[in-house]
């Protein structure tokens, strides 16, 4: 795709931006990408981190131990007010270094590993199925987001956490609230109180009566024998909660809209039941649309060089995955969307030792949707032109609000 | 072809396990990765070398034998 580049290029210019198309990362990341692939940006607080936007280079600053998660490290390129000032309570190991890094997400391993999320698979087919008998049950137009793209991910994800799917719409919009990039700090506060109160109280509920669930194990694992405090598993439940909800999801719906407006790409999904090529596409969904559009913060503990430009300690980076996924020296024509391409080596789920610890369990979930759906409703259709659907330019997590759709 | 795993490097990612399942397993313990084949056949070297690329916390070495 060509974009008409702007005339003056400011030095540090302000991110987020805005996008052209509603599907691609917006122009201004091209222009970076080409002209000065290592740059200054300007954040929300006049803060001036480095942007990385090439493939080999955002592997390598995410890889390399000398770059630091640590939201409390001076530096860090915070994305939010609210992220900025929530730092400093229970931390997480998102936002950590090892070796405490590894510590605790080993602890969550065996519960995403492949073997599991595949001996899932029949009842997230069963979950998927059920959903799409409601939907077309149901009246036309219907809301996907609400009746489909969000019901399947909350379900699993409510199933496997232990936790209540009755209480969804409580922490729907909780963790919305938290994803907000108009959440205030206040705001943001409190909806993590409310939610770790919440899970609290079930973590309490799991040690004295624990059942076959994460929340249980960790309970009875880590809070019976003094391992973690009940406030540690409560915000490690509200971290999966959150990010098993809002990634899925806006994958689904978006992932949806791209499809419908490119038929002959959707054709190859509906023309086949082999689940390698299922599996290919989803992988170039992945990369194609990088929901996670915001990039992946760190901040430099030493002096590095990252593609000829020096980074000195203390200096905030972000990896801006989405722009990297869209690099040709990585993805030959990397702005079409090709279900056949090889795209597995996307950085869709990040890199390196933060890399997206659900990702088995998202591949499964992408999977049986995008083989299942449009095979099951063939002639589902928007039903509001691309132009008048609501983007979700404000979140940190990129979809669209709703996605009415008739069949 | 000999693969090294360095299973205190692996974060569990399970992408090794999905392009060379011959090759690679994820333990049922911690999901850590295990190496089923530290000399694989010329037939999976392909998605062995695959493996070692995807792997987000550099713990698969390749080395020629
Ligand atoms: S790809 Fe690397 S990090 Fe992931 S399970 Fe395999 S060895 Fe571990």
């Amino acid at each position: 795709m060509t974009e008409t580049l702007p005339p003056h290029p400011p030095l540090a210019p302000e991110f987020p931006m805005a996008r052209g198309c509603p599907f691609d990362p917006p122009p201004e990341l091209r222009r970076i990408q080409h002209e000065a692939p290592v740059s200054r940006v300007t954040l929300w607080d006049g803060s001036t981190p480095w942007l990385i936007t090439r493939y080999d280079d955002v592997r390598a600053v995410l890889a390399d131990p000398r770059v630091s998660a640590d939201i409390d490290r001076p530096g860090y390129p915070h994305s939010t007010e609210g992220s900025a000032t929530r730092s400093s309570r229970v931390k997480l190991f998102i936002t950590m270094d090892d070796p405490e890094h590894a510590a605790q997400r080993r602890l969550l391993t065996s519960d995403f590993m492949v073997k599991k999320m595949e001996a899932l698979r029949p009842r997230i087919q069963e979950i998927v199925d059920g959903l799409i008998d409601d939907l077309l049950a149901g009246p036309r137009p219907a809301d996907l987001v609400r009746e489909f793209a969000l019901p399947v991910p909350s379900l699993v994800i409510c199933e496997l956490l232990g936790v209540p799917y009755a209480d969804r719409d409580f922490f729907h919009r909780l963790s919305k609230t938290l994803v907000s990039r108009e959440t205030t700090a206040e705001q943001g506060a409190a909806a993590v109180a409310e939610l770790t109160g919440y899970l609290g109280d079930l973590v309490d509920r799991k040690l004295a009566d624990p059942g076959q669930d994460v929340l249980s194990r960790l309970a009875t694992g880590q809070l019976g024998t003094g391992l973690m405090t009940r406030e540690q598993i409560a915000s490690m439940g509200l971290l999966l909660l959150v990010a098993g909800h809002e990634t899925t999801a806006n994958m689904i719906a978006l992932g949806t809209v791209v499809l419908l407006e490119n038929p002959e790409q959707l054709d190859r999904l509906r023309a086949t039941d082999d689940p390698k090529v299922v599996a290919n596409a989803v992988e170039e969904l992945l990369r194609h649309l990088t929901i996670v559009h915001g990039g992946r913060r760190r901040v430099a503990t030493e002096d590095l060089e990252v593609g000829g430009q020096l980074i000195r300690a203390g200096e905030g980076i972000i990896a801006a995955s989405d722009i990297a996924n869209r690099d040709g020296a990585a993805f030959p024509d990397p702005d079409a969307l090709d279900l056949g391409r090889e795209a597995r080596h996307h950085v869709a789920f990040g890199y390196g030792v933060h890399q997206c610890l659900g990702q088995p369990l998202a591949r499964v979930e992408l999977q049986v949707v995008y083989s299942t759906l449009y095979r099951r409703v063939p002639t589902l259709a928007l039903a509001k032109p691309v132009s008048e659907l609501g983007f979700k330019h404000d979140m940190l997590v990129y979809g669209v609000h709703e996605l009415p759709v008739t069949w | 072809m000999k693969v090294i795993l360095d299973q205190d490097k692996c974060v569990g990612s399970g992408q090794c396990v999905l392009v060379a399942p011959e090759v690679f397993d994820q333990r049922d313990e911690d999901g850590i990765a295990v190496l089923l084949d530290p000399d694989p056949p010329a037939g999976r070297h392909a998605e062995t070398r695959e493996a070692a690329r995807l792997c987000p916390a550099l713990a698969i070495e390749l080395a020629d034998s």
